[in-house]
């Protein structure tokens, strides 16, 4: 049946939710709910943790076909199915969903005291939403997971976020809804047109160049704010400030990916003509957000506003790597959403480090850090480097094959994403120099415990990542490598076809 | 012993870096610079066999990036270009690690500083030892880390942050045109591997780009990235704020080894600016201006660092234009022998510093030369060689590259020559007005500072003398080698000469006068600094005000930092501030908060239909799930 023997797809995406049953039945005193909710939730998402390693062992990386196919009938009549696969676009994505959230769940060990076992078992499903978004090859299937995220992650802000929760949330929430809605008109109009939702039968489908215009407008409308691309990026920052720690980690290394991975999923393989038509739009956006979010990230007074704003900058290289159709640009937008995922998720650990600690997250407040915390600095230091794209850390082969990808379509695209490079040393060194540099000036600073061994829990398996990803990434682009070229030759392809049809 | 070289330093790193609270400062520092001393004997090793024996090889580790013809490895390329700098850059690299066992030895957090310093020397090892482009912007970047790592060492003092922070902001601008120039590397020759670069310039050379060669367009964007690192002129603010670092600091990174980086650039990629003319062009311009640009501020600067950090700034500029003539060789000539005089002079200043509890302005310094003889005698040695003093060794290499600079016979070559030369006056003039202002006259120390002159520890000397036999001889032994008669089987084509390129050839046969035109020069300019500052020293306070314009523009190094300030970080501060404020806050969340506020004003009650039905709806998909999943493990059998 397919490469594990097994349905590894559906029991990676439904075993967290089994662990969210188990904690929901959990009843007692509330210390021991808590304990037991925190112990359950963390073995689940590691054993899910260590079954999605599977993938990774199995994985043909020569192969750009679907893998791990499952299929069966769901509803027959209207030509949806159950259809989960991956390929080596989406399977890394699993594989950074499984290994966020026990890292998550062991980050928010103390610092979450109430309602434990709801934010665990909001974990859980969130994981669950996830996986099973990456693994659908069902249009419905597809949407149903993309729209399951937003409830757990509504929550996660809105009950265990900061001051303006309630705000929060409910931007985040209306914002990316408002977009989806329009996606979910797309699906049934391709429904209509294909008179099915499988997705690799779709690629198939050549739509009108008229259709492929307004799909494009229906999906972008929806995948841009999940990105988000500039201007519709704005409840990112709120969403982070307010949500916990655990939950901004997940939004930065998760959730953002999802507008991404939608472009190159459907509106690249779908819509070739009407992708190619937005391309030099799509530049636009990306640059302009890669430049005027830098800037914006350089007069933050707020840490994890600034490594908010940071996000959508570096999203701002993706979305350009993706419309570059080249095989550089495509490997180095997917190798930035993967190093992003890790270093900006560890960027608000080490937030949630001094949060947890002081209870502020005033850049003003602190100062002197390194001093006391010597360890806490060096681990910082590591993550602010590794986001400044310094060679030899994750954040660079993935901006460097952006660059080269874009250089071929236009030398002034690449030109405005070098841009970041300078504008996001200035606000990146600028943050590590306000927190971690200087003389101490507050007494209670002075008083601070260097991390501890959970904490160095939590981040050794992220050093590890950022320093293998920076060092040996092609073990990592061998993964997508010929998923990628099949979709840039297949590209061309349709390109070329629709240009002869035109003659 | 490639591998060895280039690894020791790293393993130094890590041992001092991680381990160097449990076992301790003194094993930490010693064991960094053990690692460099090994890492100095296979370096040196690997010369005798590379550049004496003729071995070049390349040792390949794995392979970094494979995407779609964009292949780059990890390797390490072997020739007599790399083993020159690999030589050097560890041997002096390990005397200033034994110097600073002694200078640092006050310090709160030994082991992070010997870390650092070996984690540089392995990033500036990886540079010069890359074999493709990407490796060596590893390297370039690397060293760029170590350097603001360094720089901002004593993390508590604000200018060293600041410092810190600018030389790497700075460094990033060139960085980026670096980027770019990569880019169209890759998408002229297919490749950013040296190897096949070099082997397809020929068939390269119709390429266009924008309506310009291809060719041209790199060299002129690789050149602009190694301003930033070289500190040319436009890019060169940051070198001088850079002196916050500690002094070792600044004889390794700021002197010896980083800064030349962008010459090693230039010369490694010699097969293509050779192919480059309006580039090379551009070099030469830029390479003499800076020269003298930097020389005419060194002569006002009352910090000891500041006025040996101009000076490099300078020395450098002779380098570029020797690459600008095309005689690479001559600019790593002057970059070797430049490495050693420019490491002890620094090194020398510290020593000095040391002896007057951290007194850095040469205005308070004074008659202590009895006090510290040692110290400044190697002042003097280094002096001379910088000064370009005949059979010091900056005498052999300076002459060496302006002889190039006129024998190239164009235009940009002659004004190299006579910027060059007027650069060599000034030189002079202001190494001799340290000299004096800080160790003879009277003591203009206070009392208590005076009474703690004092000569420095052994482990401080042993270095400054070893640099100071280099500062003698590396002129007179290496000359044959790196530009005389033997210079071809040397290089054994590490370097490439265009066809039509005699210029080192005619540098040989210049008139007479030329070879003695910058030794007059120095002459001259050691002379004008007896007269001004030892014999009557009224005259530069006189000349300071009745040319106070000039002074005072010379004093604030041309206002190049207010004129970036006003015209790129203001406007970015305000920017950010009016993208933020009015751009995000009023702008893009206006629209949809007032939708917001309008949907709440005409009807209230929605709010909190609203309310419930976000919870409805997340109940419905709960329940849609649970349905899902029942059905899917229905549908299972199959």
């Amino acid at each position: 049946m397919n490469a594990a023997g097994f349905p590894i797809l559906s029991l990676v995406t439904f075993l967290p939710l089994a662990g969210a049953l188990i904690i929901l039945t959990v009843r007692g005193e509330d210390e021991v709910v808590a304990r037991n909710a925190r112990w359950t939730a963390l073995w689940t998402s590691l054993i899910t943790l260590a079954l999605s390693l599977v993938l990774w062992v199995r994985f043909d990386s020569a192969s750009a076909d679907f893998q791990f196919v499952e299929q069966a009938a769901w509803l027959p009549e209207f030509g949806v199915g159950y259809h989960m696969g991956v390929d080596g676009i989406s399977v890394l994505f699993v594989l950074l969903s499984t290994l966020l959230t026990p890292l998550c769940i062991l980050a928010s060990w103390e610092s979450v005291q109430s309602r434990v076992r709801e934010y665990m078992v909001a974990f859980l499903v969130l994981e669950s939403m996830m996986v099973g978004m990456f693994c659908a090859l069902d249009f419905v299937l597809f949407y149903i997971f993309f729209e399951a995220v937003l409830i757990p992650m509504f929550l996660i802000i809105g009950v265990w976020g900061g001051a303006r929760r309630v705000y929060a949330a409910f931007k985040f929430f209306l914002y990316t809804l408002a977009g989806s809605v329009l996606m979910l008109l797309a699906i049934l109009a391709v429904w209509y047109q294909a008179g099915t939702t499988d997705i690799p039968t779709l690629m198939e489908q050549a739509f009108s160049p008229r259709m492929q215009f307004w799909l494009f407008l229906a999906f972008f409308a929806s995948f841009a704010v999940k990105v988000p691309m500039w201007p519709v990026h704005t409840w990112l920052p709120d969403a982070h400030v307010e949500a916990p720690t655990a939950g901004s980690v997940i939004l930065a290394g998760v959730l953002l990916k999802m507008g991404a991975y939608g472009f190159l999923r459907f509106s690249l393989p779908l819509l070739p003509q009407a992708s190619a038509d937005f391309a030099p739009f799509m530049f636009a956006l990306s640059v302009i957000a890669v430049i005027y979010t830098s800037l914006v990230a350089l007069a933050q007074e707020d840490m994890k506003k600034l490594i908010a704003y940071s996000s959508v900058a570096h999203m701002g290289i993706v979305t350009l790597g993706i419309f570059t159709f080249t095989v550089q640009g495509l490997s180095g937008a997917l190798f930035t959403m993967l190093s992003h995922g890790v270093v900006s998720g560890a960027l608000f650990l080490c937030v949630g480090v001094l949060y947890d600690r002081v209870h502020s997250r005033e850049i003003a407040r602190y100062g002197g850090v390194a001093k006391i915390m010597p360890a806490y600095a060096l681990v910082f230091m590591l993550f602010t480097m590794a986001s400044v794209a310094l060679p030899g850390l994750a954040g660079f082969p993935g901006e460097l094959l952006v660059i080269v990808g874009a250089f071929k379509v236009s030398p002034w695209v690449a030109l405005g994403a070098c841009m970041g490079m300078i504008l996001g040393a200035a606000y990146a060194l600028y943050l590590y120099r306000r927190v971690a540099f200087g003389k101490i000036t507050r007494d209670d600073l002075r008083s601070l415990l260097d991390l501890s061994p959970r904490e160095y829990a939590v981040f050794a398996p992220l050093i590890l990542l950022t320093l293998w990803m920076g060092v040996y990434p092609s073990s990592f682009l061998n993964f997508f490598e010929a998923s990628v070229t099949a979709l840039v030759t297949r590209h061309e392809a349709a390109l070329g076809a629709a240009r002869l049809a035109g003659m | 012993m490639y591998v060895g070289a280039i690894f020791f330093p790293l393993l130094g790193a890590t041992i001092a870096g991680f381990l160097g609270r449990w076992i301790g400062d003194r094993a930490a520092q010693w064991a960094t610079v053990i690692c460099m001393a090994i890492a100095a004997a296979c370096g040196i090793s690997a010369f005798i066999q590379v550049a004496l024996g003729h071995a070049p090889g390349v040792a390949p580790l794995f392979t970094f990036i494979d995407v779609g013809g964009f292949e780059v490895s990890w390797a390490l390329r072997y020739d007599t270009l790399s083993v020159v700098m690999v030589a050097m850059v560890t041997f002096i690299s390990t005397l200033i690690h034994l110097y600073s066992v002694g200078y640092m030895s006050h310090d709160a957090t030994i082991p992070r500083f010997f870390a650092y310093l070996s984690l540089f020397t392995f990033m500036m090892l990886m540079l010069v030892t890359a074999d493709n482009l990407v490796q060596l912007f590893f390297g370039w970047e690397g060293v760029g880390l170590a350097s603001y790592l360094l720089i901002g060492y004593w993390y508590e003092k604000d200018s060293a942050n600041r410092a810190a922070m600018k030389a790497f902001i700075v460094n990033r601008v060139g960085d980026v045109f670096f980027m770019l120039g990569l880019a169209l590397t890759f998408w002229t020759f297919q490749s950013v591997e040296f190897d096949t670069i070099f082997a397809s310039v020929e068939q390269a050379q119709a390429q266009r780009f924008l309506g310009m060669p291809a060719l041209e367009v790199i060299g002129v964007l690789l050149f602009l990235g190694a301003c930033g690192k070289s500190a040319q002129l436009g890019l060169h603010t940051w070198l001088p704020d850079a002196m916050e670092g500690p002094t070792p600091v600044s004889a390794l990174i700021h002197a010896a080894t980083m800064v030349t980086a962008g010459v090693f650039l230039m010369a490694r990629m010699s097969p293509v600016m050779e192919y480059a003319p309006t580039a090379l062009a551009i070099v030469t311009i830029v390479g003499a201006s800076t020269a003298i640009f930097a020389a005419t501020i060194g002569c006002v600067q009352n910090d000891i660092k500041r006025i040996i950090a101009y000076s490099t700034c300078s020395q450098l500029g002779y380098m570029f234009f020797a690459v600008g003539v095309g005689v690479y060789q001559a600019a790593v000539f002057h970059l070797f022998t430049h490495a050693f005089f420019k490491a002890l002079l620094f090194l020398g200043a510290g020593s000095v510093i040391h002896a007057m509890s951290d007194e850095q302005d040469i205005r308070k310094m004074g008659g202590i030369w009895k006090k510290i003889p040692v110290t400044y005698t190697v002042m003097w040695i280094g002096s001379l060689a910088l000064a370009g003093v005949p059979y010091f060794a900056g005498y052999y290499s300076k002459d060496m590259v302006l002889e190039v600079a006129y024998a190239a016979h164009s235009g940009p070559g002659m004004y190299a020559f006579a910027m060059g030369l007027l650069a060599a006056f000034l030189t002079a003039f202001y190494s001799w007005r340290l000299l004096i202002l800080t160790f003879h006259g009277t003591p203009r120390a206070d009392h208590h500072t005076m009474e703690h002159v004092h000569e420095s520890p052994l482990v401080m000397l042993v270095p400054l003398l070893v640099l100071s036999v280099g500062a003698v001889f590396t002129g007179y032994v290496f000359y044959d080698f790196f530009v005389g008669h033997d210079q071809e089987a040397f290089w054994n084509g590490a370097i490439f000469n265009g066809p039509d390129n005699h210029v080192l050839h005619h540098a040989h046969e210049v008139p007479a006068w030329v070879p003695l035109a910058p030794t007059v020069a120095g002459v001259a300019g050691i002379a004008l600094a007896y007269v001004l500052y030892m014999f009557a020293p009224g005259i530069p306070g006189k000349l300071a005000s009745s040319f106070g314009g000039l002074y005072r523009f010379l004093l604030n190094k041309w206002y190049f930092d207010e004129l970036y300030d006003a015209i790129f970080v203001k406007p970015a501060q305000a920017l950010a501030r009016a993208f933020w404020k009015t751009g995000d806050v009023k702008l893009i969340d206006g629209m949809p908060n007032g939708a917001a506020a309008l949907a709440v004003d005409a009807a209230q009650g929605a709010v909190k239909l609203q309310t419930g039905r976000v919870a409805n709806y997340a109940f419905t998909m709960i329940i849609g799930l649970v349905a899902f999943v029942s059905l899917l493990l229905l549908g299972m059998p199959r």
